[in-house]
């Protein structure tokens, strides 16, 4: 066994450790740190795999966007100190055992169909990925490149919309004042009638 | 690299995706499950670019696919948190088990 394959196992354990860690305790803000250190086991799987691009991609992307932005999430929402509630032991139960069968019958398969890797040798540079992805020509990623860019757009100001709050329609103040002007109003139509009634 | 067979990488991304299955069963706090969500893209993103290198070295459509995956994870992220923040200033809570005024 080589180096190479010895620092894949010891990263592939890694992920899976921390990934089984991050949905299996009870303390949110733990989960959220076990899911920041499975991620990174990602990222460093895709330097094991030599895309740095990608490895790149995931650490700016997801260990210093998502899970920041979860953590922010869990702050805002959470007492981050308290456990959650135990959940029932027949869905703990149930769910293990689907997920189980589920992963026997997926890596079973994978195993028959036994995936042979070609002898072609991959070697893309970071310019060649960004000109075939913005290219018109075949093969080329410019049409998904624009409609993912206007997804990034509406999910930004969908966000925006969903989490600003409601504007104040009822509030105290100007109810007030619109029961002073009917009471001014009232006054002074009692007012006219008794000046006619005098004259 | 090549010492270590193409089934043990994607055993790694078939065990990740099942973990985050586990995740989202069995959790019903909706930050949670939203971590389990990102875990299931991950494993899926592996899946891609290990696909991409060992099969079509020739070809870049993997590592495409990874990418707008990435982007749109990020998109899904910021849009259930912005949920997740509005639930809570009407709920008080951020457990599924409370919101259930659209069920019936």
């Amino acid at each position: 066994m080589s180096a190479s394959a010895i620092i894949f196992y010891i990263i592939s354990a890694f992920i899976l450790g921390a990934g089984l860690l991050a949905m299996t305790t009870r303390k949110i803000f733990r989960s959220a740190i076990w899911l920041l250190f499975s991620l990174i086991g990602v990222a460093a799987l895709y330097f094991w795999l030599q895309v740095e691009f990608i490895a790149a991609v995931q650490i700016v992307v997801y260990v210093g966007g998502i899970v920041v932005l979860i953590i922010f999430s869990i702050f805002l929402t959470q007492q981050s100190g308290k456990e959650m509630p135990r959940q029932p032991v027949k869905r703990i139960l149930f769910s293990a055992l689907a997920v189980l069968f589920g992963f026997g019958l997926t890596f079973l398969q994978i195993w028959k169909y036994n995936f042979q890797p070609t002898t072609k040798t991959f070697n893309w540079t970071v310019s060649q990925i960004g000109t075939q992805m913005l290219s018109t020509a075949k093969d080329g990623y410019a049409l998904p490149f624009e409609v993912v860019s206007m997804l990034l757009l509406a999910a930004m100001v969908g966000c925006i919309v969903i989490a600003m709050k409601a504007p104040a329609a009822t509030n105290g103040k100007p109810k007030s004042e619109e029961l002073e002007i009917i009471k001014k109003r009232e006054q002074e139509e009692i007012t006219v009638t008794k000046i006619s009634e005098l004259l | 690299m090549s010492d270590v067979p193409m089934s043990h990488i994607l055993f790694v991304s078939t065990a990740l995706f099942f973990i985050g299955m586990y995740g989202l069963f069995t959790r019903r706090n909706m930050i949670t499950m939203l971590m389990a969500i990102e875990l299931i893209l991950n494993s899926v993103n592996i899946n891609f670019v290990v696909f991409n290198k060992y099969l079509y070295p020739d070809k870049l459509d993997g590592i495409f696919f990874t990418i707008f995956i990435i982007t749109i994870a990020a998109a899904e992220a910021a849009v259930a948190i912005a949920i997740i923040i509005n639930l809570y200033r009407s709920h008080k809570s951020i457990d599924v088990e409370d919101a259930t005024e659209m069920k019936y």
